[in-house]
């Protein structure tokens, strides 16, 4: 059965490449603890799941310590000079490989999740999505690597160069869900949920909407999630308040409260893989750019959702 | 009530702008101290989540495939493609990415973008390109501008769309809460109210978009 193992994999393999090829780039000038960085990064996917918890941890705050006092560095990469002749050349079959790992990710998705092969699923069912996005990416590097007659080395040093402008923030998704881990053994949502329920203004159907929309987009950002905000907020104000105590429809509360807490998710560096890691990508000046393009739409967005709700919530 | 210390290390940490991988470490420790565990055992909870959350860090598989297609000229080819038409503004084109990014999401085609396989290759350069071809050359500051509002496209396409798909993750989260509270809903139910909020989405951060491009022409001088 392939599962995430595989892709684990895959990529501490990758990684292990990074780290020996940081190790020997002189052009780093931190050439040694970058190497460090994306050497624990590869062992956690090879070797993570044979070591202890605390281990785990261990190469997490090692991690840590590493990008927080500052030892990333990057190397100089040179970059072909003759790219608009390339592109010219190509033309609009470069976006052929572009667009292999979203279709086969869709089609994988549709058609592997009943494959059996001697009584054992092909793929694990719980992961058709992302071994399948693997499989997309695995087949379009291949078509790139013959298209372009590119070696391997180009192909793992061109992913260096992206790794390298990532950064630390590679690993802030991961290690935010870690901490996410930490708050949920600690209660620090339910004690959120208690303070909410003690402080806000809940007396009549109009506060108990606002306070449920802006507390669903609160506590969001401050988790990075809406999934850890909702049943903590849902239980302490939607159910009880909104749908008990004044009649409102349970359906449109989970809905239009869900969205509130995406409202959050836009205004939040804890929700890193959608507002830190672009910045980086996108090498940005400001680590926060994201965020400041997003928060208008965020304010915005979240009157509109107070509002809906508060219109359609007692009406159906 | 100690336990919040963690979330205060949290907001101080990034408003101070420190390393973000340093809050995460220095706020687990401080949660899990505060809640009553000790630093190994804290360490344990953290390591554990860590591992099992490997699958998010996966994406960047992609890296090797997006860096070969850029040595190629893709940045460059989508850019040329964009400056051809004389209609296209940054707005105008982040306008159109936003629908299609909703409209597939609400089919649940939520792997059709991203920022690393979309926004980086194709739609930041696309902006940028068809913001240079109307405005000549932009100050930095401008450029990021661009480029912040190509990421933010992308995020709000996909969150304000996802829900109106009856399978997505958010949505079985939401019916099943309810269920373990006495409450059955249709997932059908539930994503049809989705959609007066996925409307106020597009039409304000459309709006925002369209005014872009205001801004660009001002700012930059013509």
């Amino acid at each position: 059965m392939i599962g995430l193992d595989v892709l684990y994999v895959l990529a501490g393999l990758l990684f292990t490449v990074f780290a020996v090829a940081t190790l020997m780039d002189g052009s780093n000038p931190k050439r040694f603890t970058s190497a460090l960085f994306w050497a624990l990064f590869a062992t956690s996917f090879l070797v993570g799941s044979y070591l202890p918890d605390v281990v785990n941890g261990g190469i997490l705050v090692a991690m840590a310590l590493v990008a927080g006092f500052n030892l990333m560095g990057r190397g100089e990469h040179l970059q072909p000079v003759d790219k608009p002749q390339r592109a010219e050349r190509w033309g609009n079959r470069l976006f052929i490989p572009a667009l292999i790992p979203p279709v086969v990710t869709l089609l994988g998705t549709l058609t592997l999740k009943g494959v059996m092969i001697g009584g054992q699923p092909l793929v694990d069912p719980k992961q058709v999505t992302l071994v399948s996005l693997g499989a997309g990416i695995v087949l379009a590097t291949t078509v790139a690597l013959i298209m372009f007659r590119a070696s391997p080395v180009t192909a793992t040093r061109e992913g260096r160069r992206l790794m390298e402008s990532v950064g630390w923030a590679g690993l802030l998704p991961q290690a935010l869900a870690a901490l996410g881990a930490v708050f949920a053994v600690a209660h620090v949502g339910d004690v959120i949920g208690d303070l909410a329920t003690t402080w806000l203004p809940l007396g009549t159907p109009l506060a108990a909407v606002v306070a449920y929309t802006l507390g669903m987009a609160l506590f969001t950002a401050i988790m990075g999630n809406a999934f850890a905000a909702f049943p903590v907020m849902t239980a302490a104000i939607g159910l009880p308040i909104i749908v008990g105590k004044f009649g409102g429809d349970p359906a449109i509360m989970g809905a239009i409260g869900m969205l509130s807490g995406f409202c959050g998710t836009l205004t939040t560096p804890m929700a890193a893989n959608f507002n830190i890691v672009p910045a980086a990508l996108l090498e940005l000046t400001d680590r926060y750019g994201v965020i400041k393009a997003q928060l208008p739409t965020a304010l915005l967005l979240l009157i509109a959702n107070t509002v809906l709700m508060y219109v359609l919530v007692y009406r159906f | 009530m100690w336990v919040l210390l963690g979330v205060a290390v949290v907001v101080v940490g990034f408003a101070a702008r420190l390393n973000p991988l340093l809050i995460v470490a220095t706020a687990a420790v401080v949660t899990g101290v505060a809640g009553g565990l000790d630093v190994v055992a804290t360490l344990g909870v953290l390591g554990k989540a860590f591992r099992d959350n490997r699958y998010i860090s996966v994406v960047w598989l992609i890296l090797p495939l997006i860096g070969l297609l850029e040595r190629e000229g893709l940045q460059e080819r989508a850019r040329a493609l964009i400056s051809r038409l004389r209609e296209a503004t940054a707005g105008r084109l982040l306008v159109i990415y936003l629908i299609i990014r909703q409209l597939a999401a609400a089919v649940g085609l939520t792997s059709l973008g991203g920022h690393a396989q979309m926004v980086r290759p194709l739609i930041a350069p696309m902006a940028e390109a068809a913001a240079e071809t109307r405005h000549g050359d932009l100050p930095q500051p401008l450029r990021d501008r661009i480029k912040a509002m190509a990421a933010a496209t992308d995020n709000v396409g996909l969150f304000f769309g996802e829900d109106i798909f009856i399978a997505i993750a958010s949505i079985l989260l939401i019916k099943g809460f309810l269920e373990e509270n006495g409450i059955i809903v249709e997932p059908l139910h539930l994503s049809m109210w989705a959609i007066p909020t996925a409307i106020a989405a597009l039409l304000i951060h459309g709006a925002r978009l369209l005014l872009l491009d205001r801004q660009l022409g001002r700012e930059a001088g013509r």
